[in-house]
């Protein structure tokens, strides 16, 4: 009997799979009862409390970039949503810049013109062979070496880009606006059901319609001709050289723009990669099959390649954003104000609270990138091939 | 064939394919007009900057340049280009960081003998390669003596450590030790024991979805509070155990993409031989899964190449971090883009290098799969 049940622990997959199992939480119970134990210890001798209260402690500090009120008075739960927006707005304006540079250079690599082909090729290599750090810093570098501010670089007569960064006019809405904003919203909606409305009446009577045209001809026009209605509710406030620095306007800081360009000119390398992989991954035969049935090129393109194309470029497409989300943090390299600069550095180094600092920190992190990280899940399982372990 | 396709280039020929591939168009002609316009003045631009106009030992009056005043650009303003003498002069820094400079002689044997302990493990039809991998695996035996020191050599601390040491000490030894975790972690998310299998996602999720410098704080600044008290790991060790398990993280997901390309029929077909789990997995599936997912083990192994740099944020000199510490001497401050230039290019150099390999090996995937 005894033989029976240590012969059966051996060779009998399923109470081997318990065995096992039960070896592995038995062996995590007791590390994690060990570290936990010498942690608490090693904390209480260097007089480290536990527990969250510092977050309504003033932080004391200031930061340069915030999208949301915030003085040196404010508590350290809203520096970390300072940080917080800061990663998230860089992240975003990265992702959007990198797509489009990143479908251009997908583009350019696959152009029949040899010379910009290799150059794109070139620029491909010589950025994504580079750390993304080294590019931030050394494009921050530049930045900060701009001419002073009275030699300012002027760009369409109301950009001024200099050492400080990019003064740009800022908009002023006024009371109208509102309205501007919500036709615009209206017609997006509006267009959606046009064109499904549309392609139901193409499918039943075989007439085509402009649907790109009228649509674009909607969203474009409409929010125009309530601009003016509403008696043209939006001024920009130029800035204008006082003394030694601009007054008025907005400025966008040289740590964001370095960001920014290191961020989208790394990930965007890639991009244009799983961009031109995507493209020759449809096969000839599908443009020739649509050339054979008379379709014209812009459609095929429309029709055939791009949705095939998409379903191999989305995926490494979601996982570059969140590579770029997750460099966002390197932020702290030339003093961008991001999570880890703010909160994670500066919070950390005031409060000592190390544990639950990066705790937050890493479950922050953690939410953005499982959200990425969901969707894109959801749809591989879709393209994914049944059948294989 | 046709008798105009002969192998060798003639004037005809190159007429023929610019024809091709610039002029075909006008929109075409347009296009490599300003391709050519573009491509001279960058062109001009840097070779000037880098070449033609620059110093590297000598300024333009014959001095030897022993701090960045005698540069030619700092005693003729505009009229020169780059600084190569920070270079020359740090040359060791770069190499080597603090190391004493009579024990180099230590880290250029390494240096020396790593591409023999790499090639066995990178090319599979060479001749006496199974000598290489014994070398291989006694080379980090080897390599700790040799840089660490121990009987017979004094003892270098890791502190001393830096430039490309750092940065290849890292790298190597990350991908190495992180190579058989993530094949652990790839097959344990695979697995149909539902806790070592949740065990794995946990992890693995986990490492991909933070920012590898939130896991450099952490071990910065978490290890010691973990640890008892006299245990305290240096700070090099523990950069060395972030990057391990975030690299082993990235490895196991390139892993698990190939264990998945393997179809269900080679299991069955192992099982029903009456091989059981390991030899399954070790004779059948792992061979099949890592040949189709060393592309993609070659591209995490890049990325993590490139993340060491972002050791130098915890306060460690690796190549950047060295870079960064010449500039921020006074003698040599404000050469910025001269050692910028130089760190991509050393980085560039070995990820482009890696990156043919992993061409290469898919070219050579390819012809066996057809």
């Amino acid at each position: 009997m005894e033989q029976n049940f240590i012969r059966k622990l051996i060779f009998d997959e399923k109470t081997r799979a318990l065995l096992i199992q039960t070896l592995v939480i038995g062996i995590f119970a007791v590390l994690i009862y060990l570290v936990t134990k010498q942690t608490a210890y090693n904390l209480e001798k260097r007089g480290i409390g536990t527990g969250f209260e510092f977050l309504n402690i003033a932080a004391g500090y200031d930061i340069s970039i915030s999208l949301i009120p915030y003085d040196s008075n404010d508590t350290h739960l809203r520096a970390y949503f300072v940080g917080l927006l800061n990663t998230l707005m860089i992240a975003v304006c990265g992702c959007f810049l990198a797509t489009i540079m990143g479908f251009l250079v997908g583009i350019i690599r696959l152009s029949s013109n040899w010379l910009f082909r290799n150059i794109a090729y070139v620029y491909v290599e010589f950025t994504r062979n580079v750390p993304v750090l080294l590019q931030i810093i050394l494009y921050y570098t530049i930045l900060l070496h701009l001419p002073k501010v009275k030699q300012s670089i002027i760009i369409f007569d109301s950009f001024y880009l200099s050492n400080r960064g990019l003064f740009s006019p800022a908009p002023i809405f006024k009371d109208g606006f509102s309205v501007v904003i919500g036709s615009l919203i209206v017609m997006i909606i509006f267009t959606f059901f046009l064109k499904k409305f549309l392609k139901k009446k193409q499918e039943l009577t075989g007439k085509q319609y402009p649907i790109f045209l009228i649509n674009s001809a909607l969203i474009i026009f409409t929010p125009i001709i309530f601009y003016y209605l509403m008696g043209m509710p939006l001024e920009f406030d130029h800035p204008v050289m006082k003394g030694f620095n601009f007054k008025g306007g907005m400025v966008i800081r040289p740590e964001f723009l370095g960001m920014l360009f290191g961020l989208s000119i790394y990930t965007a390398a890639f991009i244009s990669e799983t961009v031109r992989s995507g493209i020759i991954s449809v096969s000839k035969g599908q443009r020739e099959a649509a050339q054979a049935i008379g379709l014209k090129a812009n459609f095929i393109m429309r029709l055939i390649i791009i949705p095939q194309a998409l379903r191999v470029i989305i995926p490494p497409l979601t996982s570059q954003y969140l590579n770029l989300t997750k460099n966002s943090s390197l932020g702290i390299a030339i003093g961008y104000a991001d999570l880890v600069h703010g909160f994670g550095g500066i919070s950390l180094n005031q409060t000592g609270k190390a544990i639950e600092i990066m705790l937050i920190v890493m479950s922050t992190y953690l939410t953005i990138s499982l959200t990425i990280s969901f969707f894109m899940n959801l749809y591989n399982k879709a393209v994914q091939f049944k059948g294989n372990i | 064939m046709t008798p105009n396709t002969s192998p060798y280039l003639s004037p005809n020929k190159m007429l023929n394919w610019s024809k091709k591939n610039l002029f075909s168009s006008w929109v075409n002609t347009i296009m490599t007009v300003i391709a050519l316009i573009f491509l001279y003045e960058v062109g001009t631009f840097f070779l000037n900057w880098a070449i033609f106009k620059a110093d590297f030992i000598n300024n333009f009056r014959g001095e030897t340049i022993t701090d960045r005043t005698f540069c030619s650009k700092n005693i003729e303003v505009g009229q020169h280009g780059a600084c190569w003498a920070i270079i020359f002069v740090r040359f060791h820094q770069f190499m080597y960081g603090f190391y004493p400079v009579e024990e180099a002689w230590r880290v250029n044997l390494v240096y020396a003998f790593l591409p023999f302990a790499l090639i066995g493990v990178l090319f599979d039809k060479l001749p006496l390669r199974r000598v290489f991998l014994y070398f291989t695996f006694a080379f980090p035996f080897i390599a700790y003596f040799m840089l660490y020191g121990g009987p017979g050599l004094s003892v270098v601390a890791t502190n001393k450590w830096g430039g490309l040491l750092v940065t290849l000490f890292l790298g190597v030894t990350g991908i190495a030790l992180a190579f058989p975790l993530s094949i652990l972690l790839a097959l344990g998310r695979r697995s149909n024991m539902p806790i070592v299998k949740s065990i794995c996602v946990v992890f693995i999720e986990f490492i991909r979805g933070v920012p590898l410098i939130t896991l450099l704080f952490t071990a910065n600044v978490m290890l010691p509070l973990f640890l008892p008290e006299g245990v305290k790991p240096d700070n090099l060790l523990r950069a060395l155990v972030a990057v391990t398990l975030f690299q082993s993280a990235y490895m196991a997901e390139a892993i698990r993409g190939g264990l998945q390309a393997i179809p269900k029929g080679q299991i069955e077909a192992a099982q029903s031989l009456g091989l059981n789990y390991w030899q399954t997995t070790r004779k059948i599936i792992l061979p099949q899964a890592l040949k189709i997912a060393i592309p993609p083990i070659v591209n995490t192994c890049i990325g993590l190449f490139k993340d060491t740099s972002l050791v130098l944020i915890i306060g460690l000199f690796d190549l950047l971090g060295i870079g960064r510490a010449a500039l921020s001497d006074i003698t040599w401050t404000k050469l910025y883009y001269e050692v910028y230039v130089f760190v991509s290019l050393i980085f560039f150099i070995f990820c482009f290098g890696m990156s043919r390999y992993s061409l290469y090996l898919e070219k050579k995937l390819k012809t066996d799969n057809s």
